[in-house]
This record gives C-alpha cells, structure tokens and sequence, in this order.
C-alpha cells in the first residue's frame, strides 16, 4: 500500500509540478475565450450552445497530456522497476488513473467557472455542468491513462491516443450534453453508468497494455 | 546451499529470433555468475527474464527472494535532487531515510544529495542505480552494465557492495561485456549457446 501512495503523489506531483497540467487547462479557457469570437456576441445562442461547447472542450482538453502519462515513465525504466517489485500493471494503471483524474480533474472543474461566464451560462448550467464533467473526469481519465499505454512506444503518440480515446468518450459526450436539455432527466444516470463502465475497465485494458510495452 | 533463483529449460526469442534455448542455471546464496558475449548475444534479455520482465518461450523461472534490477535505464526522475529521486523508490521499497544514507555513502554519492538527476554523468547515474538496489534490501541483484561510465574507484565500490551481498546471503546475476574483478565469480558465454 506504501508503494501505491508513493506512485500516486509521485504521479500528482509530476502533472502539477512540471507545468505541463495548465496545458490543458489553458486550452479548455482558450476555447471557451474563443468560441463566442467566433459565434458572435449573441447571448441566447451563446447559452444553447456553449454548453455542448464545454463539453467537447473538456474531451479535447483531456487529450493533451496523454504523452507525460505514461512514456516517460517507460523510457526512464520505472515501470520495469515497479514490475520488478511484483506490482500489478492493473495496479499501477489505476493509480495513474486515480492521480490523472485528480490531477488533471480538479483544475477543470475550477476552470468551468470562467469558462462557462465567457459562454453565458447561467448558474443553473453550471451547477449541471459541474456535475457532469465532475462524473465523466474518472472516465476521461481512464481513457486518457489507457490511450497513452498503448501508444507509449510512439514518439507524437498523443494524435493516435486522440483517434483512439474520442470514439470511445462519444456516449459521454452525448449523455453529458444531455443533461443540459430540460427533457433530458435520465441523461446523468446513463453518463454516470457509461462513466463508470470506463473507469471499471480503464485498469485493466490499461494494465494489458502496460505488460504489452515490455514485451 | 539454499537456492534464491532458479532458470529451468528456458528459452528466449526476440521478434523472430532464437536468442538461446535450453538454458538452465541455479543461484545459490552467496553466488555469483558473470554473463559474458558479444553483443546481441542475450545477456540483457536473461537479466529480463530472471527480473520477471520478459516471458520465457519455454522453460520455466523461479525467484525464491525478492529481486533488485539495475538496467539501462535508471528509473529516477530527472528533475528532481537525487536525494529526493531515490527516496521515491525508498518509500515504495518501505525502507527508511538511514537505509539510503548508508548506501549512499556505500556508493561516495552523499556530496551529491542535492544534485538534480538530470545534471549527473552516465558513471554517478549507473552509482545512484546501485543505491537504489542496495537501499532496496533484495537478496538477489540482477544487474545488466553496471559498471558502464565509472571509473576505477566507483566500479572498486560496485565490487565491494556485491561483496557484501553475497556475504550476507544474497546472489548476482552480472551482465557485462568486461570482466569485473569480482572475487569466486562463476562464468556463463552467452555467446556460445546458440
């Protein structure tokens, strides 16, 4: 269990300290900054849309740091190191997950809340907003976690994790915009089940890939 | 003599290529086996299998203890004090700060506590991996090009602290295309097995 928490904080401390965290962030606040440039200043239609806007912004914000994920960690031997030490490639890959959704996670939901002013939603989207991506992030982050294992022998594999993760985080995408529409009441029970169908199985497909990368 | 790794019958290949077949070999405590061949030869891919990082294509291996591996890679966060990298790998192996002082010191790398990683040269980088394996407390050492970069006096400590393992019932498994001067150390050419 030492072992886990030391990879975990080990993990949080690398996406928040190496900077490449506000990357990310950054691109969520810049797409939102961008969107009603391109919409124009029109409120209503601002309103209707912005929210599907956030949304796709938040998958795409997801894909950034799927590079530091995983390959670093394989070119520098650690996951050899901790295989050596009988840990679980499942094992490690949900602790990746665990520290990605946190780490990656928290930021988002902060910057929601200047993300979804810039796009005119009132408090009432935000609050569903929140939630939302607050159920999808374990998903998102499983999903990135398992994107990069699999391209983690692929220098510029973050475009290939992109092809690979989008497909994969459409029905959160539609469950999650969903959930804005007034008649969409059953859209957060079915995010929240596809959410944590993904985050279930992320460890596994995940840790698969990991054994895969030393063979 | 109490066995601490055993390779039975075991065979490796590597995209399409047979490596080696029918390998056995047996450590006992207190042992130690110099891998020897040219390059290509296996002696990296053995080290693999013995740490349970590749499978064997036939064959089996048996690890009785806990195994400590030191590879190309040093698996320390560059960024980071060396002091700091290596109390990553402490906390994981639940060994306390005095463990890694001592073999620190085993290894003449306290004057560089406070050094980032990425500043070390490849001989202090193969040292710091040997603190680590040291630190970790594991009986048995695989270590694949230990002595690659270090000068005489640091491969006289790398000698000494494998001296010491084996002294107190620990066995290595040595890849190396030079010959160290380690005492009683049995010979294996992998350059010849296939």
């Amino acid at each position: 269990m030492t072992a886990l928490i030391a990879l975990f904080w080990r993990d949080l401390r690398r996406a928040w300290g190496s900077g490449a965290l506000w990357l990310p962030v950054l691109f969520f606040l810049l797409v939102a900054t961008a969107f009603p440039f391109a919409v124009g200043p029109d409120a209503p239609l601002l309103r209707r849309a912005g929210g599907g806007m956030v949304w796709v912004a938040a998958l795409l914000a997801a894909l950034l740091p799927i590079d530091r994920l995983v390959r670093p960690d394989k070119e520098a031997g650690v996951l050899d190191q901790l295989a050596v030490r009988g840990l679980a490639d499942e094992v490690i890959a949900a602790v990746k997950i665990a520290a990605h959704a946190i780490g990656f996670g928290l930021p988002l939901l902060i910057a929601l809340l200047p993300a979804s002013a810039l796009l005119a939603q009132d408090g009432g989207r935000v609050e569903l907003l929140a939630t939302g991506i607050a159920i999808a992030i374990p998903a998102l982050a499983s999903l990135a976690v398992l994107s990069a294992a699999l391209t983690a022998n692929h220098k510029g594999g973050s475009a290939i994790g992109g092809l690979l993760i989008l497909p994969l985080a459409v029905p959160m995408l539609i469950f999650g915009a969903g959930m804005l529409d007034p008649s969409g009441r059953g859209a957060v029970k079915l995010l929240a089940a596809v959410s944590l169908l993904l985050t279930v199985i992320g460890p596994f497909a995940a840790g698969a890939a990991l054994r895969g990368l030393r063979e | 003599m109490s066995e601490l790794l055993r390779l039975d019958e075991v065979a490796c290949i590597r995209g399409d290529r047979l490596l080696f077949e029918n390998l056995s070999l047996t450590l006992n405590r207190g042992e130690a086996l110099w891998l020897r061949g040219p390059n290509g030869a296996g002696k990296s891919s053995l080290i693999r299998l013995a740490a349970g990082l590749l499978r064997p294509a036939a064959g089996m291996v048996e690890r009785r203890e806990r195994v400590a591996l030191i590879d190309e890679a040093s698996a320390l966060d560059a960024e980071l004090p060396l002091r700091r990298a290596l109390d990553f790998w402490a906390r994981v192996d639940t060994v306390d700060g005095h463990t890694v002082d001592r073999a620190m010191d085993e290894m003449a790398l306290a004057p560089l506590a406070e050094v980032p990683v990425e500043m070390l040269s490849t001989g202090q980088r193969k040292r710091a991996a040997m603190v680590r394996v040291i630190a970790s407390g594991a009986p048995i050492w695989l270590l694949d090009e230990p002595a690659n970069g270090m000068d005489d006096a640091a491969q006289a400590r790398l000698v000494a602290a494998i001296a010491r393992n084996r002294a107190n019932g620990g066995a290595v498994l040595l890849a190396s295309h030079f010959a160290l001067d380690v005492p009683d150390l049995a010979e294996l050419n992998m350059g010849a097995l296939v």
